[in-house]
């Protein structure tokens, strides 16, 4: 108890109060305005927050995500594109009940049940995430071996249509990962004799370049492309929210129950959860056919799962640092440097600062709507914001954070190749989250690889011997089995079909 | 801009090759049978195969070897993406001599007017932004930002 005492302590502090303010400001802005992400609003916040104390530093990356995976639906309504991919599923959606003079439901809608979801994945992650630390406590290494292997299965079968451009953009971004002195024997691996290189690739410029130089050259190659603002009376976005609560009850907890487990599950995050709970609202629809006429429902259910899905991802990354999404990738980095390394020591060595992470997470989420309310009412403005403006001044912001990191124009550097590189890889269908996920867990997977086949002595039998780690690897090995079963009666299905 | 496969892949297995050519001689950990060389080891093996895989799948494809997109005919749009790029190439070769306010300024300043901004516009906004980037980052943050030629007048 005296923790959650000492814990609101450190959040209801003038200054991480402003903070926090601020920070929902620009996650508003940033989830509005198409082209910039809220993985993007992550990466650049991270230079700000090196110069804060770990609860402001992480306050604030809560919130300006929560803001702008919200704020996203804004242009879909407007403009029928998406703010963030989060809300890609449902922007048709939006967009035709704009045309049809319902865009006040739809960012109604969008905001309220954005609130709900976000509620739900927070208590969720209250629950959950002490109890599972728990547990997390009696691993080994064999267990944390089988556990970021899961993981990063996960990410490359089970969030990702192409699993062979999965496994090649996960492999790439462990290869990543290898580079520099930080491994078993400490033998500088691929360094080539530069010093920069020997202490491993700083990940901050790296997820810069991926998130947002990429995203820029996407900008500029569209920039011809006008914005058509659809006209929109918006009065009380509240209005009829009531009616719709008690209209789809059902919808509203399964979003957000699909969005937080899908948002736990790593290397998928909230524009994956998003994707399948408009599918599965669509399947368990008694209106099935209305989808895609300008029809609330599946606003309702992916728009909270996308919220919920964010709270999510913090379960896996605080207990075992493994990231639940890209967002949390970011993350996990900063609470090394803040002190607070994830972990299940951590919710016993700074569980003040988790449980002020926690209350953080449900400030913000109530944050959202009055604020969500004036970035409605002010949409009109952000989205007249001219692009050939705001993206060259955030490419200069991006040079700037990818220096401050180390103080060093190699930052700016590696955040150029790896914008490149993440460009070329979206464009020819190779995901980018596998590939984040393996520079995070890279060092992670091989430290625990190696200390086991130590401690097995080479036996690979040592992986399976204790229960969970046995648990673990049968789940492994199912998520590795699945797209090959798929495969292999496909192929029957196709052969079947020659002889016939 | 699609790539086919066939080249990725391509790619990838020479990459997977030169990294297994780079990892020989890595050491052990003292007194164990592994150390350095195993996992990169493994991650090149995997490389190598998922290449050979692609350029299969590459091959029976019949795609073009590089498709370009439609933007990339369109004037402005290449500008912009070229200039994104080689404004950051030039960060990175003039920040230290220039110093980050002039190279800041002669970059904003290009890239906004690549972009289609109206020099009424682009000029008030590459004079502006990098003095409030330094009033944020090197007063209020400390980051060493570089002065290049301004040094003496340094603040």
């Amino acid at each position: 108890m005296a923790n959650v005492i000492a814990a609101f302590g450190l959040v209801f502090d003038p200054y991480v109060l402003w903070v926090i303010f601020a920070s929902a400001l620009f996650g508003l802005f940033v989830g509005a305005v198409p082209g910039l992400t809220a993985t993007m609003a992550t990466a650049l916040l991270v230079p700000v927050t090196f110069f804060m104390p770990p609860v402001p530093a992480i306050a604030s990356i809560v919130t300006a995500t929560a803001m702008a995976i919200f704020a996203g639906d804004i242009p879909s309504c407007f403009l029928r594109m998406p703010g963030t991919p989060a809300s890609a599923a449902y922007t048709d959606e939006a967009y035709a009940m704009t045309k049809k003079g319902q865009g006040e439901i739809a960012l109604g809608a969008g905001l309220v049940f954005s609130v709900i979801g976000g509620l739900f994945g927070t208590a969720v992650l209250i629950l959950a995430a002490p109890a599972l630390a728990e547990v997390a406590l009696k691993f080994s290494s064999f267990e944390y071996f089988w556990l970021v292997l899961l993981g990063l299965s996960c990410a490359v079968f089970i969030a990702v249509g192409d699993a062979l451009k999965g496994i090649v953009s996960l492999l790439l971004g462990l290869l990543v990962s290898a580079v520099g002195l930080d491994n078993p024997a400490a033998h500088p691996r691929f360094t080539f004799g530069n010093a920069e290189l020997a202490g491993g690739l700083t990940l901050i410029p790296i997820m810069i370049g991926m998130f947002a130089v990429s995203e820029i050259m996407r900008s500029a190659s569209t920039i011809d492309e006008p914005w058509d603002m659809a006209k929109a009376e918006v009065g009380n976005v509240f209005k009829g929210m009531g009616r719709l609560i008690v209209k789809y009850p059902l919808a509203i907890v399964r979003g957000s129950a699909l969005g937080t487990a899908i948002g736990a599950l790593p290397g998928a995050g909230a524009d994956i959860a998003a994707w399948m709970s408009y599918a599965m609202s669509k399947k368990f629809s008694k209106e099935p056919e209305k989808f895609g006429t300008g029809h609330v429902e599946g606003i309702v259910e992916s728009g909270a799962a996308n919220n919920s899905a964010l709270a999510g991802a913090w379960i896996p990354a605080l207990v075992f640092g493994i990231p639940g999404d890209s967002i949390t990738a970011i993350v996990i980095g900063v609470l090394y440097i803040k002190g607070l390394n994830p972990g299940p020591t951590t919710f016993i060595d700074n569980a003040p600062s988790i449980y002020a992470i926690f209350i953080v997470f449900v400030l913000a989420n109530l944050l959202m709507l009055p604020l969500g309310v004036a970035a409605i009412k002010c949409a009109k403005q952000m989205l007249r914001v001219p692009r050939n403006v705001l993206m060259p001044v955030i490419l200069l912001f991006c040079i700037v954070g990818s220096f401050a990191i180390n103080n060093s124009a190699f930052g700016v550097i590696l955040m150029l190749v790896f914008g490149v590189l993440a460009w070329l890889l979206e464009e020819n269908g190779f995901p980018v989250a596998p590939a984040i996920l393996g520079m995070v867990l890279g060092a992670m997977l091989e430290e625990n690889f190696i200390s086991s086949m130590i401690k097995a002595d080479g036996k690979l039998a040592g992986f399976f011997e204790r229960p969970i780690a046995l648990g673990l690897a049968v789940t492994t090995l199912i998520v590795f089995a699945w797209p090959l079963a798929g495969w292999l009666r496909r192929a029957a299905a196709a052969r079947a079909a020659d002889k016939a | 801009m699609k790539i086919n496969d066939a080249l990725t892949g391509a790619a990838l297995l020479l990459l997977g090759l030169a990294v297994l050519w780079q990892i020989q001689g890595y050491p052990a950990m003292p007194g164990q049978k592994y150390g350095a060389a195993l996992f990169p080891g493994l991650i090149a093996v995997g490389l190598a195969a998922c290449g050979v895989l692609l350029v299969i799948r590459g091959a029976r494809s019949g795609a073009a070897w590089v498709a370009l997109d439609g933007w990339m005919a369109r004037r402005r749009p290449m500008a912009g993406f070229i200039g994104v790029l080689l404004g950051l190439a030039l960060y990175v070769v003039l920040a230290d001599t220039l110093g980050f306010h002039i190279t800041g300024f002669i970059l904003l300043l290009g890239w906004t007017l690549v972009l289609g901004a109206r020099p009424a516009v682009a000029v008030p906004v590459a004079i502006l932004a990098p003095i409030l980037i330094h009033l944020a980052f090197y007063k209020l943050l400390r980051i060493p930002l570089p002065w290049g030629v301004l040094q003496s007048f340094a603040f």
